[in-house]
C-alpha cells in the first residue's frame, strides 16, 4: 500500500530530523559550558598538565577553534565516522566507540531480556486485570504495581542482593561471570545466566508496576465504548469480545506510552549494573561520570538517546500495524 | 399566580461583596464535596495518612541535634553498647534504627533525611509544574504555530532519556542541592507539558471560552477565568505524582554519587552505605531505613494520585 | 402474537450509595410489523428499555417484570440462549456516526461476524451475504473492506442498519438512529429505514427524542416521562391532539411546518427533566406542567383510557375524573 510506505518513509525521516538534533543537542551540552573545557575535562581526575600539554590537548579536542561553524563541523564529521574520541580515564587511550562495541551486549542482553518480559507480564495482568476490573486478581495486581511503582530500580535491586545473595548465598553478588575457572559451552552460558539473573529479575520487576497501569488503564476505556457493548448485543461472547474487538484498541495507546517510557528503562540499566557490577554500558557510564571522562560521558550520552529514538521508531511502525487509520489516512 | 415581591436593590458595592461571598461560598461547598468524596477512597486515605506522618517527621528533623549528624562528633559513648570494632551497628536498644559506618544513628539520619528529601521534592515538582502547565496553555490555547513549535520541542525532550541528561547536567554544573532541584525541576516538564495541553485542548472547545472571547475578554482574562480553573484539577492532580517522580529522581541522582555532599537525604544514605560495603557485611538496616522511606512515601503520593483520578475522571463503573 | 410483551417493567441501577429507579412499571406490546416510536427528554429511560430487551445493562442492575420476545422469556433465558437469541431475535441500530464501530476491523467482517458466529453461514458466504446488505442500505458492495474512518456519518450510519439487518431479526431496536446526523443525512436514512421497515416487515422500536421524526416512521407512539409511559396511541393522533401535557410541549418543539398550531403560540417547556433519585411527589411532570391544579402533587395518575386504542396518564382525562370520583 502506498500510503503505508509513506507513512512509514515519513516516520523514518522524522527520526533522522531528531537523530540530527539529539547530535547538536549533544554537541553544545559540552561545549557551551562555564569554564574553560580543558580544564573541566582534567578538573575531576585531578590531572595536571603543563602548559604545552595543554595546549596540544586543545588542539586535538579542536576548541581553539570557533564553537560555530568550526567545532561544530568537526565534530558532526567525526560522529558521523563513529568516531567518538578518545576515553581519558577510565580506559585511557581507547577509543570510545570501541569501548561502546565491547559492552554492549552485554547490556542489551540485560535489558532486551528484561524488558521482554516486563512487557509480556505487565501487558497480560493488565488486560486481565482491567477486564476483571473489582475482583481480587484486579486489586492484588493494582496493590503490587503500585508498590512496585514506587521501589526504585536500585533499591530493588540491593534488597534482592541482600536476601538472595547475601542472605541466602543463591546467587552471586554482582559481575557478568565467574572470574575463576575456565568454563566453556552450555556450562559458562549456565554460570552468565546465573550471574543475570538477579539484575534481570529486577529490572523486570521495576517496569512491570507501570506497563500493568498503563494497559489497564487503556483496556478499561476501551470497554466503556459503544462498539463493545455492540459486540456484546451482537451475542458475541465475552471473552471473544475482549480478545477481538477490546484488547486491540487498548493496544494502541499502550505501546505509544510503553515506548516513552523506554528513556526510565535505559536510564535504570545504568543504577542497576552499578547495583551489580554487572559490566555494561551502564556501569561504564557510572565510570566515565566518576572520572569525569568527558569523551566517554558524552557518548554515554549519545548512545542513550539514539536507543531511545530506536524505541519510539519500532513503536510507531508497531503502531502502523495495529491501527488501520494510520496507514491508510 | 402568586405575583413577588420586586428584589430588592441594593447598592452596587454591596452587590460586588455578595458577589464575591458567593464565589467563595461556592468554592467552599465545592471543597467540602471534594473531601468527601476523597474520604471514600480507602487508598486515597492510607496514602494521605502515611504522607501527614512523614511530613510530621520532617517538621521533627527540626529537633534533631544537629551534633547526631557530625561524623567528628562521634565518640565511645555516643555508639555505646557499640564499639569502634563493631560499627556499622545492627539496631538495638539505644540505636532504634542501628548506626552506620562512621556510628551516627541511622534513625536521625533518617528524619534529617526526610525533610530535606521532601523539600526536593516539592521544590523541584513546583519548578516542573510552572513551566508544564506554562507550555501546555501557551501550546493549547494559541495553536497553530505556537503549538507546533512547543510541541516539538516537548516531543524532543521526551526522546531524551532522563538520567543519562542529568547525570551529564549534574557533572557538569555540580553536586549542589539547588542545582540538583533545578536539574530535575528543569528535564521533567515535558510529560506535564502533553498533559496539560491536552486538557487546555478540551476546555478551549467549549463554547463559554468562544462566548467569552466574544465578549471582549482579553487572551490572559479568558485563560486566568475560564482555561484555568478547569485545567487546576488536571494539574493539582499530575503534581501529586510529579513529587513522587521527583523524590525518585533525587534518590537516583545520589545513589550515583551526585548528591550534595553536605546534605542527608535518603539516597545519599543508600549512596554511602553501598560505598561502604553494606550490602556484603550485611548490614541491612542502613540500607532498608532509607529505601523504606523512599518507597512509602513515593507509594503514599501514588495513592493519593490514583484516588484523585478516580475522582476527577469517573470511569462509568460497571459495563 | 406479540413479537415484543412488556409487562410492568421496572429497572433500577445499583450504584454503591443508591438505588436509582430508570424504567417504573412500563408495559407495552408490540405486534409483528408494527413500528412503536419510543419518546422523551434524556433521562426518561427509553434507551435504558431498549438495554433491557437483550439484558445489555450493567451487571449490577435490577430487572423486575416481564419481557416476552416471540413468546420467549427473556429475563429467565439462560446465558448460552441469551446470546443465540440476542440479534437474531432482536438487533439493535446504535449511533453509528460515533464510535459504534471498531475503529481497526474492517465494516463488512463486523458484519459478516454476527452471521458466522450464529452459524447462519460460512466465512466466505457471510461475505457475500454481506455485499447484499450493503446494497441494500445504499451502499456499494466495495466498502466492505473499508475502515470506519473512511466513511462518512451517514454511510456509517447505513453500515449500522445493514448489520443490524444481518441475522434476519424479528425485532429491530433503533436507539436514536439518527441523532448524531445532519440534517439532510437524516432524512435520507429516515427514508431508507423507512422503505426496509415495509419492504421486509419488520416490527421496530424507534427510539429517539426528536418527535417529529416518529410521526412519520411509527404506527404507535409511546410518549415517557421519569420512567414511565405518559402516554400512548396511534401516532397521528397522538402526535395532532395530544391528551397529556407534556405531549403537547414535546410536539410543540419539534413544528412542523405548515402546521397552523405552531403559528402563533410561543412554545418551549421550562425546567429540567427530575432527577431519577429525586421524584417529585403526585405527578412527576407536575412541577413543569402548565395545566397543574392541586390534585396533581398528591395523586399519581394512572394511564387511563383515552380514546380508542390510546391511553394517557393525566388527572385531566375525562376518564380520570370519573375513576377519581368513583375512589372518593
Amino acid at each position: 500500500m502506498a500510503s503505508q510506505q509513506r507513512y512509514l518513509t515519513g516516520k523514518l525521516f522524522q527520526a533522522l530530523i531528531t537523530l540530527l538534533f539529539i547530535l547538536t543537542f549533544n554537541f553544545f551540552l559540552f561545549r557551551v559550558l562555564p569554564g574553560d573545557p580543558i580544564r573541566l575535562l582534567t578538573k575531576g581526575a585531578g590531572q595536571r598538565l603543563t602548559p604545552v600539554e595543554q595546549q596540544a590537548l586543545r588542539e586535538e579536542l579542536g576548541v581553539d577553534k570557533p564553537i560555530f561553524p568550526g567545532q561544530y563541523v568537526q565534530y558532526m564529521g567525526q560522529t558521523l565516522r563513529l568516531d567518538l574520541g578518545v576515553s581519558s580515564i577510565v580506559a585511557p587511550g581507547e577509543s570510545v566507540t570501541s569501548l561502546f562495541f565491547e559492552k554492549f551486549p552485554k547490556t542489551l542482553f540485560l535489558v532486551g531480556l528484561s524488558t521482554a518480559a516486563s512487557i509480556m507480564i505487565g501487558v497480560v495482568l493488565g488486560i486481565y486485570g482491567g477486564w476483571k476490573r473489582g475482583q481480587a486478581v484486579d486489586l492484588g495486581s493494582m496493590t503490587g504495581s503500585l508498590v512496585l511503582y514506587s521501589i526504585p530500580e536500585f533499591v530493588l535491586g540491593i534488597m534482592l542482593l541482600l536476601l538472595f545473595s547475601n542472605a541466602l548465598g543463591l546467587f552471586p553478588s554482582g559481575g557478568f561471570e565467574s572470574a575463576v575457572g575456565d568454563r566453556a559451552g552450555l556450562d559458562r552460558w549456565i554460570d552468565i545466566l546465573h550471574h543475570a539473573f538477579l539484575p534481570w529479575l529486577t529490572l523486570t520487576l521495576a517496569f512491570i508496576g507501570e506497563f500493568f497501569l498503563v494497559m489497564r488503564s487503556s483496556l478499561l476505556d476501551v470497554l466503556g465504548e459503544e462498539y463493545i457493548s455492540l459486540a456484546r448485543a451482537k451475542g458475541l461472547r465475552e471473552k471473544y469480545v475482549l480478545r477481538r474487538h477490546a484488547v486491540r484498541n487498548a493496544l494502541l495507546p499502550t505501546v505509544t506510552l510503553i515506548a516513552l517510557s523506554f528513556g526510565f528503562v535505559l536510564g535504570g540499566a545504568i543504577t542497576v549494573e552499578l547495583v551489580f557490577s554487572y559490566p555494561g554500558v551502564g556501569l561504564m557510564s557510572f565510570e566515565a561520570l566518576e572520572a569525569r571522562d568527558f569523551a566517554l560521558l558524552q557518548g554515554t550520552f549519545l548512545f542513550f538517546s539514539i536507543g531511545v529514538l530506536l524505541a519510539n521508531l519500532t513503536a510507531d511502525l508497531l503502531y502502523a500495524y495495529i491501527d488501520p487509520r494510520v496507514r491508510t489516512s | 399566580m402568586k405575583v413577588d415581591d420586586p428584589p430588592t436593590v441594593e447598592s452596587p458595592a454591596l452587590e460586588i461583596r455578595s458577589a464575591r461571598r458567593i464565589k467563595w461560598t461556592r468554592r467552599r461547598t465545592a471543597a467540602k464535596r471534594f473531601w468527601r468524596e476523597y474520604r471514600r477512597s480507602t487508598l486515597g486515605m492510607v496514602g494521605l495518612v502515611i504522607l501527614v506522618l512523614f511530613i510530621a517527621l520532617a517538621f521533627s528533623s527540626i529537633f534533631v541535634d544537629k551534633s547526631a549528624l557530625s561524623k567528628t562528633a562521634v565518640t565511645e559513648e555516643s555508639i555505646a553498647p557499640c564499639t569502634f570494632v563493631t560499627l556499622p551497628c545492627a539496631p538495638n536498644s539505644t540505636h532504634l534504627l542501628g548506626t552506620d559506618a562512621d556510628g551516627r544513628s541511622v534513625l536521625a539520619l533518617v528524619i534529617e533525611g526526610s525533610r530535606v528529601s521532601l523539600l526536593v521534592g516539592f521544590a523541584a515538582a513546583a519548578i516542573t509544574m510552572v513551566i508544564g502547565a506554562m507550555v501546555g496553555i501557551l501550546a493549547g490555547y494559541r495553536g497553530r504555530v505556537s503549538d507546533t513549535v512547543l510541541m516539538r520541542t516537548t516531543d524532543f525532550f521526551l526522546v531524551i532519556p532522563w538520567l543519562p541528561l542529568a547525570i551529564v547536567l549534574a557533572a557538569i554544573l555540580g553536586q549542589n542541592i539547588f542545582v540538583l532541584i533545578a536539574i530535575i525541576g528543569f528535564t521533567s516538564w515535558p510529560s506535564t507539558a502533553r498533559l496539560v495541553r491536552a486538557q487546555t485542548l478540551s476546555v478551549k472547545e467549549h463554547s463559554y471560552v468562544e462566548r467569552s472571547r466574544a465578549l471582549g475578554a482579553t487572551n490572559s482574562q479568558v485563560i486566568s477565568r475560564h482555561i484555568l480553573p478547569n485545567v487546576m484539577p488536571v494539574i493539582f492532580a499530575n503534581t501529586i505524582l510529579t513529587v513522587a517522580i521527583a523524590i525518585l529522581s533525587e534518590s537516583a541522582l545520589s545513589f550515583l554519587g551526585l548528591g550534595d555532599p553536605r546534605r542527608v537525604t535518603w539516597g545519599t544514605m543508600i549512596d554511602a552505605a553501598f560505598d561502604a560495603g553494606a550490602i556484603s557485611i550485611g548490614a541491612w538496616w542502613w540500607l532498608l531505613a532509607p529505601s523504606l522511606c523512599i518507597v512509602l512515601v513515593v507509594l503514599a503520593f501514588m495513592l493519593c494520585g490514583y484516588a484523585l483520578d478516580e475522582i476527577i475522571n469517573p470511569r462509568i463503573r460497571e459495563r | 402474537m406479540s413479537v415484543l410483551a412488556v409487562k410492568d417493567l421496572w429497572v433500577t441501577y445499583r450504584t454503591q450509595l443508591s438505588e436509582i429507579p430508570a424504567v417504573r412499571g412500563v408495559s407495552f406490546d408490540i405486534p409483528k410489523g408494527q413500528v412503536l416510536g419510543l419518546a422523551g427528554e434524556s433521562g426518561c429511560g427509553k434507551s435504558t428499555i431498549a438495554g433491557a430487551i437483550l439484558r445489555l445493562l450493567p451487571a449490577r442492575t435490577k430487572i423486575e417484570g416481564s419481557i416476552e420476545l416471540e413468546g420467549e422469556d427473556v429475563l429467565g433465558m439462560k446465558p448460552g440462549r441469551l446470546r443465540a437469541v440476542r440479534w437474531t431475535g432482536a438487533s439493535i441500530v446504535f449511533q453509528g456516526a460515533m464510535h459504534g464501530l471498531n475503529p481497526v476491523k474492517r465494516i463488512g467482517d463486523q458484519i459478516a461476524e454476527a452471521i458466522v458466529v450464529h452459524q447462519q453461514a460460512g466465512e466466505k458466504q457471510a461475505l457475500v451475504r454481506v455485499g447484499a446488505l450493503l446494497e441494500q442500505v445504499g451502499l456499494p458492495t466495495r466498502r466492505m473492506r473499508d475502515y470506519p474512518h473512511e466513511l462518512s456519518g451517514g454511510q456509517k450510519q447505513r453500515v449500522m442498519i445493514a448489520m443490524a439487518l444481518a441475522c434476519s431479526p424479528s425485532l429491530v431496536i433503533a436507539d436514536e438512529p439518527t441523532t448524531a446526523l445532519d440534517v439532510m443525512v437524516q432524512a435520507q436514512v429516515l427514508r431508507l429505514m423507512k422503505e426496509l421497515q415495509s419492504e421486509l416487515g419488520l416490527s421496530m422500536i424507534f427510539i429517539t427524542h426528536d418527535l417529529s421524526v416518529l410521526v412519520e416512521t411509527s404506527d404507535r407512539l409511546a410518549i415517557m416521562y421519569a420512567g414511565k409511559i405518559v402516554e400512548e396511541g396511534p401516532a397521528d393522533m397522538v402526535f395532532h391532539s395530544p391528551q397529556h401535557p407534556y405531549t403537547e410541549a414535546l410536539a410543540a418543539a419539534f413544528p412542523e411546518i405548515g402546521d397552523d398550531r405552531f403559528r402563533r403560540k410561543p412554545m418551549g417547556l421550562g425546567g429540567d427533566p427530575p432527577d431519577p433519585a429525586d421524584l417529585p411527589s403526585g405527578c412527576s411532570f407536575h412541577p413543569r406542567c402548565p395545566k397543574a391544579f392541586d390534585d396533581c402533587s398528591t395523586v399519581e395518575p394512572e394511564l387511563y383510557p383515552a380514546g380508542e386504542r390510546r391511553r394517557a396518564a393525566c388527572l385531566l382525562v375525562p376518564a380520570a375524573k370519573e375513576r377519581a370520583g368513583a375512589h372518593a
